[in-house]
């Protein structure tokens, strides 16, 4: 089907039922519990569930097959978010300009940001792309002020030029749509003490990571994707076999920097505005930890890595001392106290630490990400011993299971 | 051209530079490491179909050599020309492009890829070229040459595991895949360093008949070994290599009652 087998169609499918029924299972906690703090099914959320997980499978095409550790991929998603602002403010405030530009220019700023640090491999190649990201993001916040807005960033403003937009009625601001469909409109459903959002940007956001999500199966399962895994696996006796790795590596990089683009342009899509903190080096690092969390070099394991951390971020985030002490509120104080001291710095403004414990605990029980967790798991189940031609065309690291 | 004319045609010295059949003409080589003299005045030719070994006591000088042809080394004088091309200074894909393969003494293969992916890469890069953008072509649909992979496959006794990866191979399964992933390509030289080392007695015999076959295919091949029975199975011509010189050079007659190769190499190795 499509062109895929049997287990790559299944897993495709299950992503878009999983994308197309998150507003349901992302609200699992009735609004009035007390755990209705841990729901993630909004707006807001979702679109970043699938925009990272967009940014996270283009940066896999990169990583998990050819093995080059890039640091830089936010510039990328930068330079998408500014392409893409500036066609809402001079054309349209139709996303379809705006997300095709993203895409175009962040591929050009990859192809020369790639052909002139793939001349190393190794930590070198990761320290260029490092200090290109870091360029980037200086030239932005400072002498590129006209372009990219510097520190307030850039939004529509009432006054753009807008040229394909009528104007606008008196008292209204620019929002970003499809076609006359408004990206933040939202159909509100309440069953019981549920309620359930559905957001029509999360859902353009969440087609275009199908797509993505399919386009990425393609490569992983094509000549293309073989010699890619081949750098990773023997880069040396690639040469020797008749291959240039060269522009393999570049094409890789290029393609992730299209996808790092495509992301960056849907978040101005979604939140209509752009600043230069979107390419700090900070931002490059998350989807690489994404990428890593999930499972290098696995199909869905970089999207499940974004998934997690956009989550933390968001959720962990949010539990503050007054949430700790009332959820211990039923012990004697002084446990209370103590457990509330204990827990505080792992939440709320701490949650990097739950971050980077777990990422440890990742790296060294489980050096293929989550994907080698579910295997295992998997594989206690299951009685029968493990096939070897699990492999045949599966991922080139460790997990079997996709 | 049958060996016996050959034969005839040799001068006493063995070779001359450019004879008109000469597919690889190795010319003044020169290559030194720091000071030591791996190779000087290096001057070879390999004529077309032949079967070319190049023999010598540890340390002469003969993966050097090899690896000036295939780009990893650049000599510091002279230069290796295939087939009119001039190989000196070319990067390794590019001599592999022009129809030179290498089987490597110690396996250099795909660890993380199956032992099929292994041995189709080389087949899909010889039709691909050095470089072809193809991502939505399907690898799954590449059956002409997965056919061929899982002939080259048995041919060197490796079909019983294909979808296993490579780094699960044993040392000599390896090399055997090494061979097989040149002998795909259809190669018109191939590069053999000591493809049997390591082997057990039967699997050198099979190897030994293995390239004997595809020498009736007409392609040509130079081989470096330290096993006297291999050389002296598969070679129409020897050339002995000591202390980064050619000492002597001819049919395996010529060369076993060649006293200056007895005393370098052969008295030690009793054949």
């Amino acid at each position: 089907m499509l062109g895929l087998n049997r287990k790559d169609f299944q897993l495709l499918l299950l992503v878009i039922v999983l994308t197309a029924l998150a507003p349901f299972f992302l609200n699992p906690f009735p609004v009035e519990s007390s755990l209705a703090q841990f729901n993630a099914g909004y707006p807001d959320l979702m679109q970043r569930f699938v925009i990272f997980g967009i940014f996270a499978i283009g940066f896999n095409i990169l990583f998990g097959l050819t093995g080059y550790l890039s640091f830089g991929h936010a510039a990328f998603l930068g330079a998408g978010s500014y392409a893409a602002i500036w066609m809402m403010k001079l054309l349209t405030m139709n996303i379809i300009p705006a997300v095709t530009l993203s895409i175009i220019v962040a591929g050009v700023f990859s192809l020369a940001v790639g052909f002139i640090s793939l001349r190393r491999s190794g930590i070198y190649f990761s320290i260029l792309t490092l200090a290109f990201a870091q360029m980037s993001y200086s030239l932005a916040y400072s002498v590129l002020t006209p372009i990219t807005g510097g520190e307030t960033g850039l939004q529509p403003k009432i006054s753009d030029p807008r040229i394909f937009d009528g104007p606008l009625a008196a008292g209204a601001s620019p929002r970003a749509s499809l076609f006359g469909l408004e990206m933040n409109s939202t159909y509100e459903m309440a069953v019981g003490g549920w309620l359930f959002t559905f957001n029509v940007g999360y859902y353009i956001a969440a087609i275009l990571m199908v797509i993505s999500f399919y386009v990425a199966i393609r490569i992983f399962r094509s000549p293309f994707g073989l010699m890619l895994r081949a750098v990773k696996s023997n880069q040396n006796r690639l040469g020797y076999t008749g291959v240039s790795s060269r522009p393999y590596t570049l094409a890789a990089f290029v393609i992730s920097g299209m996808y790092a683009g495509l992301a960056g342009g849907l978040l101005v899509a979604m939140d209509s505005q752009a600043g230069a903190e979107r390419m700090f080096w900070t931002a490059s690092g998350e989807v690489v930890l994404m990428t890593i969390l999930g499972g290098a070099g696995t199909l869905i394991g970089p999207v499940l890595g974004a998934g997690l951390i956009k989550y933390l971020e968001n959720i962990v985030s949010k539990i503050n001392e007054t949430v700790l002490t009332a959820w211990f509120d039923w012990m004697p104080s002084v446990l209370q106290d103590i457990l509330v001291a204990v827990v505080y710095p792992f939440v709320g403004k701490g949650w990097h630490l739950t971050l980077g414990l777990m990422f440890m605990l990742v790296v060294i029980f489980l050096p293929g990400g989550l994907m080698e967790g579910l295997a295992r798991i998997g594989a206690l189940f299951s009685r029968k011993p493990k096939s070897s031609d699990d492999n045949v065309d599966g991922a080139a690291k460790p997990s079997p299971a996709e | 051209m049958s060996i016996a004319e050959d034969m005839a045609n040799e001068p006493d010295r063995g070779f001359e530079r450019g004879t008109p059949n000469s597919v690889l003409h190795i010319d003044d080589v020169h290559k030194s490491f720091a000071g030591l003299h791996a190779l000087s005045d290096v001057d070879l030719d390999v004529r077309e179909g032949e079967t070319h070994a190049i023999i010598g006591p540890n340390g002469a000088g003969k993966s050097t050599l090899l690896n000036v042809c295939v780009g990893r080394l650049k000599p510091d004088r002279g230069a290796v020309v295939f087939d009119g091309h001039v190989l000196t200074g070319k990067a390794p894909h590019e001599i592999n492009q022009l129809g030179v393969a290498r089987v490597f003494q110690t396996p250099e293969v795909f660890p993380d890829l199956t032992i099929l992916e292994n041995i189709m890469l080389p087949a899909l890069s010889k039709r691909d070229g050095q470089f072809k953008l193809n991502p939505f072509k399907l690898f799954s649909k590449e059956t002409a040459i997965r056919d061929e992979a899982e002939q080259v496959a048995e041919s060197v006794g490796l079909q019983s595991q294909l979808t296993a990866h490579a780094s699960s191979m044993s040392r000599g399964d390896k090399r055997r895949l090494e061979l097989a992933m040149g002998l795909i390509q259809h190669p018109r030289l191939l590069l053999l360093d000591e493809p049997t080392a390591g082997m057990a007695r039967h699997d050198t015999n099979a190897t030994i008949d293995l390239l004997k076959k595809i020498k009736e295919g007409g392609m040509t091949k130079v081989i470096i070994e330290h096993d006297m029975h291999v050389v002296f199975s598969l070679a129409d011509r020897i050339s002995v290599l000591a202390g980064g010189r050619i000492i002597a050079q001819g049919t395996p007659e010529e060369i076993k009652d060649d006293p200056k190769v007895k005393e370098a190499y052969l008295g030690e190795e009793q054949v």
